[in-house]
Order: structure tokens, then C-alpha cells, then sequence
């Protein structure tokens, strides 16, 4: 499933109440731009990073959705999001954007063991 | 083993710098090598030098250049998170056309690049939000 020296981003952080996610994106879009394999999970509050549709946020607040549309022109094209946190906020994975993976919760501790590498945010 | 510092909490407000700098000395105190510390997110006002916090309370930036210079430990700062919330050296002051400059020696200003570098080059990389 992962290419070995994968760089694994979890987003934890919903859009606008933080800079978290803008951040997390930021260190995932550098780790490409270097030439390294990254993948993301989308957590918790995080997956609302990929609702579809979404506008700017708080007064002042840019946008994060172009950049997660803009993933795919890094190579980053592996996307997971925990099934757990869609049900708990019941929400679809047709709400969410194109090329998303749901995993079940209990596949997510694997995940982080085939990653050497991980950054939280 | 060879260790690395991500820390994302800023001081005062959130433990996580205090509980970075026990865990290096904790880490030197029994023969390891922390390589590098990166400042990134909040974790950036670490780095600032008009850091006046009562004398009876530890002063976290001057912990950190303790640890630069007892145990040559890099300090390493994201020039973009540290400049939307106001942290920048003198060049960058200049730059930007500020009155003031907040960081200093021995922290520097730098990439993400640097962070990644830092994984690459430690054992363990530990983060501290």
C-alpha cells in the first residue's frame, strides 16, 4: 500500500478555526516539491478539509480548497480519509472531493506503521 | 541514536516547549545527539528575542540558546510562519520595511526544506504541539 520513505501528513485540523491545516498542506506540497512520495489522512475535524463546494472562510481567510485540488499536480494522489470520522459527522464520501480512499478506523494503525515517516497536524 | 525536534507550540501558552527542552536534556543526559530543533506553526515565537517574561519564570528563548551552546544544537525557524505573525531577523525587518527585527542568532530562518531535511538526517524525528 505505501512506497517505502513515503512521508505520511495527517490533517487533524478542520478549515479556518487554525492555521493547522494550511500548514500541514504547506509542509506536504514542500516534502513533493522535493521530490519525496507523500500520502495524507484526513482525521477527525481534518476531513473537512475535502468537503466539496466550499468557499473562503472567516473574514480575512483564504481559501484551502484550491490547494487540496491542486494535490494531484505534486503526485500527491493518495488520500485517505477515516470512515469513523465521516460517520461521526455523518457525512458521505460522495460529499467529499474526487479520488479520496475511505479506511476503516481499525485499518488506520497499519497505515501508520507502513510510514516511517509522519507529521501530525 | 541521533534526535530531531518539531515543535509547534508556542511559549506560555501551550506546554509543548517546555516539554521539548526536558526531553533533550533528558535525551544528552543519557549520550544521544538532538541534531536539530525546527520551529514551525505557533512554535515560531519561541524564537523571539523580545520575549519578557517575569524574572521568576524560566525565559524559553534563552533555554533554547542555552542549548545551542552547550550542546551546539541547530535552531531552525519556517520563514513563513514566523513572518505572518511577526517574527523576523534584521535582514528581513529591512526587507519589509520594519522598524524592528525579533530574531537572532542562534536561531535562523529558514525552510520547510530544512524540516524535512532534519527526518532525513536523525533517528527519530519527535513532535511537540
Amino acid at each position: 500500500m505505501a512506497t517505502p520513505d513515503a512521508l505520511l501528513v495527517i490533517i487533524r485540523h478542520a478549515p479556518h478555526s487554525s492555521n493547522w491545516l494550511r500548514e500541514g498542506l504547506d509542509a506536504a506540497l514542500v516534502a513533493a516539491a522535493f521530490g519525496q512520495p507523500v500520502h495524507l489522512l484526513f482525521m477527525g475535524q481534518g476531513i473537512m478539509a475535502l468537503l466539496k463546494e466550499q468557499g473562503s472562510g472567516a473574514p480575512g481567510q483564504k481559501a484551502t480548497l484550491p490547494t487540496i485540488d491542486m494535490l494531484e499536480m505534486y503526485d500527491i494522489d493518495k488520500l485517505w480519509v477515516a470512515e469513523g470520522a465521516l460517520e461521526g459527522m455523518h457525512l458521505s464520501a460522495d460529499s467529499l472531493v474526487e479520488g479520496v480512499t475511505p479506511i476503516a478506523d481499525q485499518e488506520i494503525p497499519g497505515l501508520l506503521q507502513q510510514h516511517a515517516k509522519i507529521f501530525n497536524f | 541514536m541521533q534526535y530531531g525536534l518539531l515543535v509547534m507550540g508556542a511559549p506560555y501558552s501551550s506546554p509543548a516547549p517546555h516539554s521539548a527542552l526536558r526531553f533533550s536534556h533528558a535525551v544528552l543526559a543519557r549520550g544521544h545527539q538532538i541534531e536539530g530543533v525546527f520551529f514551525y506553526h505557533d512554535g515560531v515565537h519561541n524564537a523571539s528575542s523580545l520575549m519578557a517574561p517575569p524574572q521568576d519564570e524560566l525565559n524559553l528563548r534563552e533555554a533554547w540558546a542555552e542549548l545551542n551552546q552547550q550542546h551546539g544544537v541547530q535552531l531552525d525557524v519556517c520563514i513563513a510562519a514566523a513572518l505572518r505573525r511577526g517574527l523576523m531577523s534584521e535582514s528581513e525587518a529591512q526587507r519589509h520595511g520594519k522598524q524592528a527585527s525579533n530574531v537572532a542568532s542562534p536561531f535562523e530562518l529558514t525552510g520547510l526544506g530544512q524540516l524535512l531535511e532534519l527526518q532525513h538526517r536523525t533517528d527519530r524525528l519527535i513532535t511537540f504541539a
